[in-house]
């Protein structure tokens, strides 16, 4: 009885502890994502006005809006263009900045890391400025080479891949620091050990780095392509999805449609709005999906391989680095 | 970035040979070829660093010249003379000296919100199983992706049902309420990891659950709150979509990042007020995380490391 009644106080505590959360996430998190649905579900024309059931006809209409599978193509094409750029860029970069032998790498870290810590919203309206053709810097370099003025921004066909390119240098950082947080795991006593095995940078690198990097190479990849999905604030302040759509991703769609329109269409865009978190699910779930089935096999294949020859040599390395501080 | 690669790999095979050569020669005399190769490496990425913060460079030069001396273009980043009154025109007609009141209003009352409802949450889940644990678990890993633009208008819908959508305090609790779910989660981490006998002599002592967690758990866990609290404070001082949204139809409870965008709407012209305005903005950022920078890359670290 005693020990029941200190339980019940217990989870009494415990309830009280999450009523904090409960509410507010309750509120602005759990909530909006299931009341996303009925809204989809509504003919809705402003957040005061009334709401009409017309079923899965706001569906219809966001299936059959062109500008919408745009979005949904930009949106997938961003992610193409800055996601390998930031892992695999990121992964050189950290690899250099890991080396003890690099001078100044402290210095190095922090400034590549400094765009990440500044506001991205305030960065796209001065990008506007470092781009532009008439007066801005680029243009002043692009006329140092006798070149005609671009505008980069301004042209259908080159503002999508400028973003994405600003969108990589703005969140380089912290790509980096995952690489560096991953290269931190290998202790450096294995690297120690195979340089008194003889083996030389390359080898180390290829033999030793790589093969103890892949694992994170998922991670890291799952929270880059995740990051992708942010790109609001710098697409609406770089472009606002201009010019002519071309850099309309689907969250500057659903705020066309449900906050900069004359009239808003709140359920249609709701609708866009459900099927954009259908998608970020989708690409969320296949990677993780991904990372699963990499790590069985890796791990079946450690069990058969690293067994024998890796860990061997590793041991037998180590051996012969303590043998041969022994003699030192 | 090809020839680096390139370099890259002479050094080291270089520094192989010396090394296979002479194997008794003394450590640092092998070293010295690789060194100079180095140091090659470290001008090149010194003169990328240079082009990396080269935008921040350029926006605190604008910000002290004339807008006629911008205008003319060029690459010169020493203004003619130093031109102070930019930031006063940003501070008072641009509004800005409001707007970083209410950044820093918004950005501290969130930031401590999100701190103490993710410790609570975090210090239960890490440590404790109860009816419902797993459940609340699932849910909160299921959520952890959430983008705004899916949330977005029932947010501003509950909010107007409850007449907090033109104020200051509504965009502090739905700034507060978003997805903090990572914080969470690197609290119960942390306080899972802390050894039971920890409470259990606590308990011992006659101390209750209240006084287990404030007296013990908490004052431990300082760590991990600095990484939330830096890490938050950062998401919170750049938000852009619910300020947004939430100052649309009240200009003056604009955040520094929406009042960016509405500064150049109404001065296209004014550059130099722009730049000092963006300055402003950015400056207590920076500067922050030039002193935290540590708890910075611990908390961005953390998500690779879990």
């Amino acid at each position: 009885m005693a020990t029941q009644s200190r339980q019940r106080r217990r989870n009494l505590w415990i309830y009280a502890f999450l009523m904090p959360t409960f509410i507010l996430y309750g509120v602005y998190t759990i909530y909006p994502i299931v009341a996303s649905y009925w809204y989809s579900l509504v003919e809705w024309n402003g957040f005061s006005s009334e709401q009409r059931f017309v079923g899965i006809s706001n569906y219809q209409a966001v299936l059959a809006d062109p500008l919408f599978w745009s979005s949904v193509r930009i949106t997938l094409l961003f992610m193409l263009v800055v996601a390998p750029l930031r892992i695999f860029g990121a992964f050189f970069l950290a690899i250099l900045l890991n080396s003890p032998k690099l001078p100044f790498t402290k210095f190095f870290r922090t400034v590549y890391f400094l765009p990440v810590v500044t506001t991205t919203a305030i960065i796209g309206v001065v990008m506007r400025f470092i781009l532009d053709p008439a007066a801005g810097p680029v243009a002043a370099v692009v006329g140092l080479f006798g070149l005609p003025p671009v505008d980069l921004l301004g042209e259908s066909g080159t503002a999508l891949v400028t973003t994405a390119l600003v969108y990589v240098w703005k969140f380089f950082g912290i790509t980096m620091i995952y690489w560096l947080a991953a290269l931190q795991t290998i202790p450096q006593d294995v690297y120690d050990a195979a340089r008194v095995d003889g083996a030389g940078g390359v080898r180390i690198f290829r033999h030793i780095t790589l093969p103890m990097l892949l694992p994170f190479l998922l991670i890291i990849t799952v929270l880059t392509i995740e990051d992708c999905f942010h790109a609001f604030d710098l697409m609406q302040t770089m472009t606002a999805g201009g010019p002519f759509y071309s850099t309309e991703i689907i969250e500057i769609y659903i705020y066309r449609w449900a906050f900069a329109a004359s009239i808003p269409q709140l359920g249609f865009a709701s609708a866009a709005a459900v099927l954009f978190g259908v998608l970020v699910l989708v690409v969320v779930a296949l990677q993780a999906w991904a990372t699963l089935t990499s790590q069985r096999i890796q791990s079946q294949r450690s069990e058969s391989e690293r067994t024998e020859s890796q860990i061997e040599r590793q041991v037998g390395a180590q051996i012969v680095r303590r043998t041969g501080k022994g003699r030192a | 970035m090809s020839t680096l690669a390139a370099r890259r790999g002479n050094d080291s095979r270089t520094g192989d040979e010396t090394r296979e050569s002479a194997d008794r020669r003394p450590k640092a005399m092998s070293h010295r070829p690789r060194r100079r190769g180095w140091w090659l490496v470290a001008l090149i990425l010194a003169a990328l660093a240079f082009l990396w913060v080269f935008p921040f460079l350029w926006m605190v030069s604008a910000s002290l010249k004339s807008s006629g001396e911008i205008f003319q273009g060029g690459l010169n980043l020493i203004p003619e003379a130093l031109r102070w009154e930019n930031y006063g025109r940003a501070w008072t007609a641009g509004q800005f000296g409001q707007y970083l009141l209410n950044t820093v209003i918004v950005t501290v009352v969130t930031t401590a919100i999100v701190v103490v409802r993710c410790a609570l949450a975090g210090y239960v889940v890490g440590r404790y199983r109860f009816p419902g644990s797993r459940l609340i678990i699932g849910i909160f890993v299921a959520t952890l992706f959430v983008p705004t633009g899916y949330t977005i208008i029932p947010i501003v819908k509950v909010s107007l049902e409850l007449g907090l959508l033109n104020s200051l305090a509504g965009m502090i609790l739905a700034l507060g309420g978003a997805s903090n779910v990572a914080a969470i989660l690197i609290y119960a981490g942390y306080f899972r990891r802390m050894p039971a006998d920890l409470e259990e002599a606590a308990i011992v002592d006659g101390a209750g659950f209240l006084r287990v967690f404030l007296r013990i758990m908490l004052p431990l866990s300082t760590p991990v709150t600095a990484t939330v609290g830096i890490l938050t404070f950062l998401a919170t001082w750049n938000a852009f979509f619910l300020p947004l949204v939430f100052s649309s139809t009240n200009p003056a409870l604009r955040t520094v990042s929406v009042g960016m965008q509405a500064f150049v709407g109404e001065n296209s012209t004014d550059w130099a007020g722009m730049a000092a305005a963006g300055v402003i903005s950015i400056l207590p950022v920076v500067v922050l995380f030039v002193f935290m920078q540590k708890y910075f890359v611990e908390g961005i670290a953390g998500a690779v490391k879990a």
